[in-house]
C-alpha cells in the first residue's frame, strides 16, 4: 500500500492535468483499531488470571466462533463460494487431532497445526470436484462432501466408529504442553488444559483476523474484489477466477480444520454427529456472518458477540430460540443486507479493517 | 438372481420417492434459478399438516391430501410473494441465505408445535400390502404408488410447462425476466405461482414420505440432500432427467445397502460425485444452466 505511483503526460502540449497520487487503504479509524487491538489482545491474554473457568469456556466459544465466521465470510462474502459444508473441515480437524495425538504421539499444539495443514491439503482435490458445480449448486456440492466425510469417519472403527471416542488422558492431561502450563500456573491438569485451549483460541482468533486481513490486502484480495464487482470485467483484464477461488477455498479449509482440532481438544471427545454438525458449524456461523455483516472483517466479530448474547438470553427457550435466529437472519437479508456492521459503517463511515483501496491525490502539477 | 432383480426393483421404486421430492426443486430452479434450502422442511411441514388434518377431522389420507395441496400452494405463494421475491436477482447469495434461514425457522417451528416425537401416516393397511411377482419376489403397493405418482406429477408439470399459458410465462421468465416483464408478464406472480406449485407437489411427496417411514421435524435436510443430488444428476432444467436422477440414486443406495447396510447413504453420495466427475452438467442437461 501507499507506494507512490506517478502518472506523467508524455507530451507537455497536452493540457490534461496530471496528478501525483498514491493508493492507500488506511483510514484514521484503522489506526485507532490498531491501538485498540493491542489493548484487547493483551486483555485476552491476561484474562485467565482474573476471570472464572466458566467465563474462560465462554470466551473460548466466542473466539472460535469468530475464527470460523471469518473463514466462512472469506468464502461467501469475498469469493462468492456459498459453502454450507464447512463442517467437513471442522470435523476433519477434530478427527485428525485424535489420530495425530492418540496414534502418532504428537503434542496437541503440533497436532492442531498439522490438522489445519491437512485440512488445507484435502481442500485442493475437494475443490477440483465441487467447483464443477456452479452458482447455488456449488453450495449443495459442499454439503454432499461434508456428508461423505461424516459417513466415512463413522466407518473407521479405530476412531470410534459411529459413536465416537474420547481423547486418551495421555493427550488431554499428560501432554507436554498441558504439563508445562500446569507447572507454570500451578494448576491441576484439567484446568491447565482449559487454559491452554483458551490461549490457543486467542492466538487462533487473532491470527485468523490478521490472516484474513492480509489475504484481502494482497494481490489475491484485489483479484477477489474485482471478481465480486464484475466477473466478466475481472476476467478480461487477466484475473484468474478459478485460481483466486481455489486459493480462498484452501485457506478456508485450513482454517476450519485448525479451529475444529482446537475445539475438539477442548471438549476432548469426538463423534461423527458432533464433529460434522451442520447446525453448529454452518447454521450458527452463517447467521453470525449475516447478522454481523457479510463481506466485512468487522461483521463476523460483531455477529459473534450478538450471537453470544442472544444465546445467553434465549437458549432456555429451546426451539423458539432457533426460530428467532432464523427469522432474524431472514429479516437481516431482506432489510439490512449488509448486516449490523454494514449499516453502522454506512451511517458513520467507519472502517476498522479497511481493505478498500482509495486514490489519494497528493499534488497537482502540469495544470495550464 | 431373485435377489438381484429384487434389489434393482426396490432401487427404482425408491428413486420414485426422491424424484417426487426433487420435482418441486427442479421446477423452482428452472423458473427462477433459486435453490430452495427450505424445500425439505416444507415437505415435512406438509407431512405434519396432513397428519394434523387426518387426526383433527378423522378423515382418510386422500381427503387430507386434497386439503393439504391447496394449503401448501397458498403457503408457497405467500412465502415467495412476501419474502423471496425481494431477493431474487442476479446475486445468488441473498436467496440462498433467506431459504436457509427459513429452513431453520420451519424446522424449529415444527419442533415447538409437534415436539420431537416421530410420527407416521396411517394408510389403513395399505402400507403393508404387496404384489407378488414371482416366488420370493414381491413389490410393495405404496412404493409402486410412489413411483406412479412421481411419473404422473412430472408428466403433469411438463404439460403445464409446455402446453399452458402459465407454462409459457414460466419459460419466458426463465429465459429473460426483463423481456418477459416488457411483454406484460408479472414476474412476481409467476415466481409465486411456481413456488406454490412446487410446494403443492411437495404435499404429494409428503404423503408418501409419511406412509413409508417415520418422520419428525428434523428429517427435512437429510431428505433434501438426495433431492438435490437427483436434480443435479438428472441435469438442471430437465424434469424427466430429475426422475432418472432419482432412480439412479435409489439404485445406488439399494445396491450399496445390499453390499453393506452401513454403505447405503455413502453409495448414493459417491455415485453423485462420480457423475460430477464424468458429466458435471448432469445426464440430461438442456440449455445453459
Amino acid at each position: 500500500m501507499g507506494a507512490g505511483v506517478s502518472s506523467s503526460s508524455s507530451s507537455a502540449a497536452l493540457a490534461a492535468p496530471t496528478s501525483r497520487f498514491r493508493v492507500a487503504t488506511g483510514t484514521r479509524a484503522s489506526f485507532v483499531t490498531g491501538a485498540l487491538a493491542v489493548v484487547v489482545v493483551v486483555g485476552l491474554i491476561v484474562a485467565p488470571s482474573f476471570v472464572s473457568r466458566g467465563t474462560l469456556k465462554e470466551l473460548f466459544f466466542v473466539l472460535t466462533l469468530i475464527a470460523l465466521a471469518q473463514y466462512w465470510n472469506l468464502l461467501a462474502g469475498y469469493a462468492g463460494i456459498l459453502s454450507i459444508g464447512q463442517q467437513a473441515y471442522v470435523g476433519l480437524g477434530g478427527y485428525m487431532l485424535f489420530a495425530l495425538t492418540a496414534f502418532a504421539g504428537f503434542d496437541p499444539i503440533v497436532a492442531i497445526v498439522v490438522a489445519g495443514v491437512i485440512g488445507g491439503l484435502v481442500a485442493i482435490p475437494a475443490a477440483r470436484l465441487i467447483f464443477r458445480l456452479s452458482g447455488p449448486y456449488l453450495g449443495v456440492g459442499t454439503w454432499v462432501l461434508a456428508e461423505v466425510f461424516r459417513l466415512v469417519f463413522a466407518q473407521v472403527k479405530s476412531l470410534g466408529g459411529g459413536t465416537g471416542a474420547s481423547l486418551p488422558t495421555s493427550v488431554t492431561n499428560d501432554a507436554w504442553s498441558v504439563k508445562w502450563v500446569a507447572a507454570a500456573e500451578g494448576l491441576r491438569a484439567s484446568a491447565a488444559r482449559d487454559r491452554l485451549a483458551y490461549w490457543l483460541a486467542v492466538v487462533v482468533a487473532v491470527g485468523t483476523v490478521a490472516l484474513v486481513y492480509k489475504v484481502l490486502r494482497s494481490r489475491q484480495g484485489l483479484a477477489l474484489a474485482a471478481i465480486r464487482d464484475n466477473e466478466a470485467a475481472a476476467s478480461s483484464i487477466g484475473v484468474d477466477q478459478m485460481r483466486a477461488k481455489l486459493w480462498v477455498y484452501v485457506v478456508a479449509g485450513f482454517g476450519a480444520s485448525l479451529v475444529g482440532a482446537l475445539m475438539f481438544f477442548e471438549t476432548a471427545r469426538v463423534s461423527p454427529d458432533a464433529a460434522f454438525s451442520v447446525i453448529d458449524f454452518t447454521a450458527y456461523v452463517l447467521f453470525v456472518v449475516v447478522i454481523g455483516g457479510i463481506g466485512t472483517i468487522e461483521g463476523p466479530i460483531v455477529g459473534a458477540l450478538v450471537f453470544y448474547e442472544m444465546r445467553n438470553w434465549l437458549a432456555d427457550f429451546g426451539p423458539y430460540y432457533l426460530m428467532a435466529l432464523g427469522a432474524l437472519a431472514v429479516a437481516t437479508m431482506l432489510f439490512f443486507p449488509s448486516g449490523l456492521w454494514g449499516a453502522f459503517s454506512e451511517r458513520f463511515g467507519w472502517r476498522l479493517f479497511p481493505v478498500q483501496r482509495r486514490l489519494i491525490v497528493c499534488e497537482r502539477s502540469g495544470e495550464p | 438372481m431373485i435377489l438381484a432383480v429384487d434389489t434393482l426393483l426396490q432401487g427404482v421404486l425408491l428413486g420414485g420417492l426422491y424424484a417426487l421430492f426433487a420435482a418441486g426443486l427442479s421446477l423452482i430452479f428452472g423458473v427462477m434459478r433459486v435453490v430452495n434450502l427450505a424445500h425439505g422442511d416444507m415437505i415435512v411441514l406438509a407431512a405434519f399438516l396432513i397428519f394434523a388434518i387426518a387426526q383433527a377431522f378423522g378423515v382418510g389420507l386422500g381427503v387430507a391430501l386434497l386439503i393439504a395441496i391447496p394449503a401448501m400452494f397458498a403457503i408457497g405463494y405467500a412465502v415467495q410473494f412476501v419474502l423471496l421475491n425481494r431477493v431474487v436477482g442476479r446475486d445468488i447469495l441473498p436467496p440462498l441465505l433467506v431459504t436457509f434461514g427459513l429452513s431453520i425457522f420451519t424446522q424449529n417451528g415444527l419442533l415447538a408445535v409437534f415436539s420431537a416425537d416421530s410420527r407416521r401416516l396411517s394408510a389403513g393397511g395399505l402400507e403393508s400390502a404387496s404384489i407378488a411377482l414371482a416366488p420370493g419376489l414381491a413389490i410393495g403397493v405404496v412404493p409402486l404408488m410412489t413411483l406412479a405418482a412421481a411419473i404422473v406429477v412430472i408428466f403433469g408439470l411438463n404439460q403445464i410447462f409446455y402446453r399452458t399459458a402459465m407454462g409459457r410465462a414460466f419459460r419466458a421468465v426463465s429465459d429473460d425476466p426483463a423481456i418477459a416483464q416488457l411483454m406484460g408478464v408479472d414476474n412476481r406472480r409467476v415466481f409465486a405461482t411456481a413456488m406454490g406449485l412446487a410446494l403443492a407437489v411437495g404435499a404429494v411427496a409428503a404423503v408418501f414420505l409419511g406412509v413409508r417411514a417415520n418422520f419428525d421435524p428434523s428429517i427435512g435436510p437429510a431428505r433434501l440432500i438426495f433431492a438435490f443430488e437427483a436434480v443435479i444428476i438428472g441435469g438442471l432444467g430437465s424434469l424427466w432427467g430429475t426422475l432418472a436422477g432419482g432412480v439412479l440414486l435409489g439404485l445406488a443406495q439399494t445396491i450399496g445397502a445390499e453390499i453393506n447396510p452401513e454403505w447405503q447413504l455413502l453409495a448414493g453420495h459417491l455415485v453423485f460425485l462420480a457423475v460430477l466427475v464424468v458429466r458435471p452438467r448432469g445426464l440430461f442437461a438442456r440449455g445453459v444452466g
